[in-house]
Formats: C-alpha cells, sequence, structure tokens
C-alpha cells in the first residue's frame, strides 16, 4: 500500500515534469509567433535602441493610468528603457490622472505619460478653448506650467487624442448630423452615455452644455470600456468616444464621431512627465530612449495598437513589444 | 503630529457635503454640496432597496425549502460559496451586452451578490432548529407549511437576520459601482476624482459608510421585534 502510493506519487511528478516541459516549449513557439507578426508603419524611427551597461544602476519606475492605450504606451516606455539597459518596473494601473500626478510629484513613479490637453485643463486650470491647437505649443506650455511645480515634460508624440461625441451611422443619417452644432434642437430626444467623470467635465457634458448650448433627453454614466457596446445596443444615442478608438476605422461604416466645429474637446499629444532630478540620475539616455521609441507613434499606428488590445485581447506588453520589434527598436 | 493632515482631509469631506466646492476641470461649476449628496444617497438607498429585495424573494423561500425538506445542502451551500466569488465588475460588463446597462442590470447584478449569505444562512438557521420541537408540531397536526411558517422560521430568525444583515451590507456597499453601469450612486464621488478631489472621495467613502451602518441598526431594531418573546428569554 504504502509503496503503491511513492509509486503513485513519482508517476505524478514525472507527469508534472512533462506537462512543465510541454509547458514551455509551447511559451518558446508561441513567442516565435508574436515575432512575426507586425505592426505597420513606423519604421523610420532612428534604429535599434542601443544597451548601454552603465545605465544598469538606474532602476527607474514608469508609470500609467488605467485604461488600455495609457497601458500600452507605459509598456512602451518601460520596454524601451529596459532596451537601453536601464533597470525598469511598471506601475500601470495608477487610476486617474490625479493619482499619476501625485505619483510623479511624490516621487513614486520616475515619469508618466499624460495627454498635454489634459495637464493644461485638469492640471492648471485653463478652458478648453485656451488650450493651443498646435502640439509643440501646447507642450511648451504645459512644460512651463511643470516646471512651476519642479517637473519636466518631455516632447510630444505624433498622435492627439481627443474625447469625440459618438453615434451609430445609421442615427447620422436619420437626423442629419454631422457638426456637433447640428445636435442643436434634436439633442433633447437624445441620450448620451459616457464615463462617471463626463457629466461635470467641461471637457465633456458640461462642455457640450455650456459651449454649444445643448441639452440632452438624459446623461448615464457608464465604464468606458462599455462606450461602443451601449450604442451597439441601442441603448445610447450618442456616446462619448475617442478618437483613437481603432472601432473608428474597422467599423467605419457603423460608428461615427460628430465633428468638434466650436472646440470643446481639445486634441492632446502625449508628453512623458517626469521630474529634473530622475533626469540627472538617468543621463542622456533617458530622454533619447523616450523620444526615440514615441516617434512612431502617429494615429494608425495608435490606433492599430489600441485594436490589438481592445479587439484582439494581448495584453499591452505584447502590444508594445510588437511595436518596438517591428518598428526596429528592439531585436 | 500625523493625526492633523488626516484630520484636516476629514474637515475638507465634511464641507464638500454640505457646500458647494470649486473644481478645476468643470469650467467654474461647483461639485458636490448637499442637494447633489441627498439626490445620490437616494439612488444608492432605491438600487439597495430593489437588490436586497429580488435576493429576498430568491434566496428566502428556497432556503427555508431546503432547509425544511433537509435536501439540497450540497446546493444550497455549494451555490452560496460559489456567488461570494463572482466578480461584480464583470458579471456587469457581461451583462451590458444581453440586457444594457441601467438600472434592470445592477439590480441582477448586486442581487446575485446578496443571495449566498440569505441563503445559506436560512438553510443552516432552519436546519439547527431543534428537531423534537419539529414533531411536536407535526403531532399537533400542522401542515408542513404551517411547520415552516410559524416554528421554524422563527426559531431560525436570528440566522436568516445574519444573512439579511450580511447582504444588505454587501449590496449597499457595492452599489458604489452604479455608475460604472448606467446609474449614478453615491461611488460617482469616488469614481471622479478629477471632477470631485480628494475631499470628494472621502466624502463619498464617508456617506457610504454611514448608509451601510443606518441600514445595519435599522435591520437590527427590525430582528429585534421581530424575535419571538420566548427566544428573546432564551437568549438572556
Amino acid at each position: 500500500m504504502r509503496f503503491n502510493k511513492t509509486r503513485l506519487g513519482m508517476a505524478f511528478a514525472m507527469l508534472a515534469a512533462l506537462a512543465l516541459a510541454i509547458g514551455v516549449s509551447a511559451c518558446g513557439s508561441s513567442s516565435d509567433d508574436s515575432s512575426s507578426t507586425s505592426t505597420e508603419g513606423g519604421t523610420e524611427g532612428g534604429g535599434a535602441i542601443v544597451s548601454n551597461s552603465a545605465n544598469g544602476k538606474v532602476s527607474l519606475t514608469i508609470g500609467s493610468k488605467n485604461f488600455p492605450e495609457e497601458e500600452i504606451l507605459g509598456e512602451i516606455y518601460a520596454q524601451g528603457l529596459k532596451a537601453a539597459g536601464y533597470k525598469v518596473k511598471s506601475d500601470l494601473n495608477l487610476g486617474s490622472e490625479t493619482v499619476a500626478h501625485k505619483a510623479v510629484q511624490s516621487a513614486a513613479i520616475s515619469g508618466y505619460p499624460e495627454y498635454a490637453s489634459t495637464a493644461l485643463t485638469s492640471f492648471f486650470g485653463l478652458e478648453p478653448e485656451e488650450v493651443p491647437a498646435d502640439a509643440g505649443e501646447a507642450w511648451e506650455k504645459a512644460n512651463e506650467e511643470f516646471e512651476k511645480e519642479g517637473l519636466v515634460a518631455f516632447e510630444p508624440t505624433p498622435f492627439a487624442s481627443a474625447n469625440a461625441v459618438g453615434l451609430l451611422k445609421s442615427t447620422a443619417e436619420k437626423y442629419e448630423l454631422e457638426d456637433i452644432s447640428d445636435l442643436e434642437g434634436v439633442s433633447e430626444k437624445l441620450s448620451l452615455y459616457g464615463s462617471p467623470e463626463c457629466r461635470q467635465r467641461i471637457d465633456c457634458l458640461a462642455g457640450l452644455e455650456k459651449l454649444y448650448g445643448l441639452k440632452f433627453k438624459s446623461f448615464h454614466p457608464v465604464d468606458v470600456s462599455l462606450r461602443y457596446t451601449v450604442l451597439e445596443k441601442g441603448q445610447a444615442d450618442l456616446s462619448i468616444l475617442f478618437t483613437t478608438d481603432p472601432q473608428l476605422s474597422a467599423e467605419k461604416d457603423k460608428f461615427v464621431i460628430l465633428k468638434d466645429d466650436k472646440h470643446a474637446f481639445r486634441a492632446g499629444n502625449v508628453i512623458f512627465v517626469t521630474t529634473p532630478k530622475v533626469v540627472e540620475k538617468a543621463g542622456p539616455d533617458y530622454e533619447k530612449t523616450i523620444l526615440q521609441v514615441q516617434e512612431g507613434l502617429t494615429l494608425p499606428v495608435m490606433q492599430e495598437l489600441n485594436a490589438r488590445v481592445e479587439l484582439e485581447k494581448q495584453t499591452p506588453k505584447e502590444a508594445a513589444a510588437a511595436y518596438l520589434e517591428s518598428a526596429g527598436y528592439t531585436g | 503630529m500625523n493625526a492633523l493632515p488626516v484630520l484636516a482631509s476629514f474637515g475638507g469631506a465634511f464641507e464638500f457635503i454640505f457646500t458647494p466646492q470649486t473644481s478645476n476641470v468643470t469650467g467654474g461649476e461647483g461639485v458636490g454640496g448637499l442637494d447633489q449628496v441627498i439626490e445620490l444617497t437616494l439612488t444608492q438607498l432605491e438600487v439597495t432597496v430593489l437588490a436586497l429585495a429580488l435576493a429576498l424573494v430568491i434566496a428566502l423561500p428556497a432556503g427555508l425549502y431546503f432547509g425544511h425538506r433537509g435536501a439540497g445542502e450540497l446546493l444550497a451551500l455549494g451555490l452560496g460559496n460559489a456567488g461570494r466569488a463572482v466578480p461584480e465588475l464583470a458579471l456587469i460588463a457581461l451583462m451590458a451586452a444581453v440586457v444594457g446597462v441601467g438600472l434592470l442590470n445592477l439590480t441582477v447584478a448586486l442581487a446575485i451578490l446578496g443571495i449566498p449569505p440569505i441563503l445559506t444562512n436560512t438553510f443552516v438557521g432552519v436546519r439547527q432548529v431543534d428537531r423534537a420541537s419539529v414533531e411536536a408540531a407535526r403531532g399537533l397536526g400542522m401542515t408542513e407549511f404551517e411547520i415552516v411558517r410559524k416554528v421554524e422560521a422563527p426559531m431560525a430568525i436570528s440566522s436568516i437576520f445574519t444573512g439579511i444583515r450580511t447582504a444588505t451590507i454587501n449590496i449597499v456597499a457595492t452599489a458604489t459601482i452604479a455608475p460604472l453601469a448606467g446609474v449614478a450612486t453615491l461611488g460617482e464621488f469616488i469614481l471622479g476624482e478629477n471632477v470631485y478631489g480628494d475631499d470628494g472621495v472621502l466624502a463619498g467613502a464617508i456617506l457610504v459608510a454611514l448608509l451601510a451602518l443606518v441600514l445595519e441598526f435599522s435591520l437590527a431594531g427590525l430582528q429585534r421585534r421581530l424575535t419571538s418573546k420566548g427566544l428573546k428569554l432564551e437568549a438572556t
């Protein structure tokens, strides 16, 4: 009896070892697969990142807010910096911009990607119409303000993202809507869905009410991950979407966004917010690497990366790795 | 020394509850204040009562029935324990595609959270009723339904109420995520940190905690009134 038990135990151990071996080889083959997938565009970036052994003494923590686009950006920066030889940790679930802002101020993280427009309106109290339309000017203005509080922001990404009023194409055709202004006289019949914060944000419902003078039949708060579900389900007539959403290019015949003709939603390019202290400690490769890896991030590339995570259910980590590799930043 | 900033933030939270505060992102509109607090508290209460009612309608009869029959132990306890492991947010997202977001989705999701404690505690409470009392009732000529209603349920009242109180606290606390599913409850203060600031987050947490306490005390009072005199004597 006893003997049998040990034999059984050994059999299990061998089975487990076998399973492990299969698992390992399966992992190997799946990573081969991912290296063969490619992200279009971005090859014009300045070649591969060179690992510098001197950077190994520096540890960095890259943060991000907690939605797919930010997490992808956080991963891109983190993996790029790792390739440059830094010891990198990531903290990609920081919640709202207020939390992320505090985290970088208190040095809990080394830096995180932020939209220049968000920084200017949310941190520095600008009205949306005061945010410069030009990406460079918006960055300079944001950087000026960041410097006052002992932070610094690097140059912006090529792509910009903004909130947008989205709807089904059939709804747009029914009411002949192209611009947000066209909603005048119609909006009373339409329900609007947005994030819980949207109701009172000036770059969301509050702006639509104030700047456009619109009143909606009703506003319902929902999780941002449901922004297309509520449209598809026919519950929402209008839903707040993002201009970098992959659905807008992949399902052009289904979803459309209205033109923001009075500029309630200012587009924001992403700027990497960090502190001069970290810049000094990390040396020149820090800024260089960050600017290098974001060079390929044009609107179509960002949409493609969002599509991989939101539609194809890849992890932000996988999507970022594929981007860095296909753009030639990492081998 | 450390207590000072903490006290200061509580002061901010209480101010937030009573008077509207300024916010960076609203373009000058005030946020918070008593009007908004009352509105959101009432919605939170409404959602809680609806979900609790649905949970009671399902779990109480089921618990009494299985407890009385002495059968379905595995089902009642297994279902109860499995129910505790369901992540609410995932459930809401899953049902969003079927029933859409909004009050119905939320009520069902929260009721699912409330069913396990009521079911399990009712079942266990009824099982623990002295079998001699049940036999005596049967000997007196009571029907099975009368046995449940007049003997088992009253004697299991303390266990049943433990379940109801646990369910209520679970539901009222979780109703905080309702703003992610189309219904604006007090969770709006907690989820909308960029709008309401730290004061709003803390105020939201304080209000939810107060609401939970009020419900807990009300139910404790109700339980005392519903407990039969004989059982009260036994307890003292």
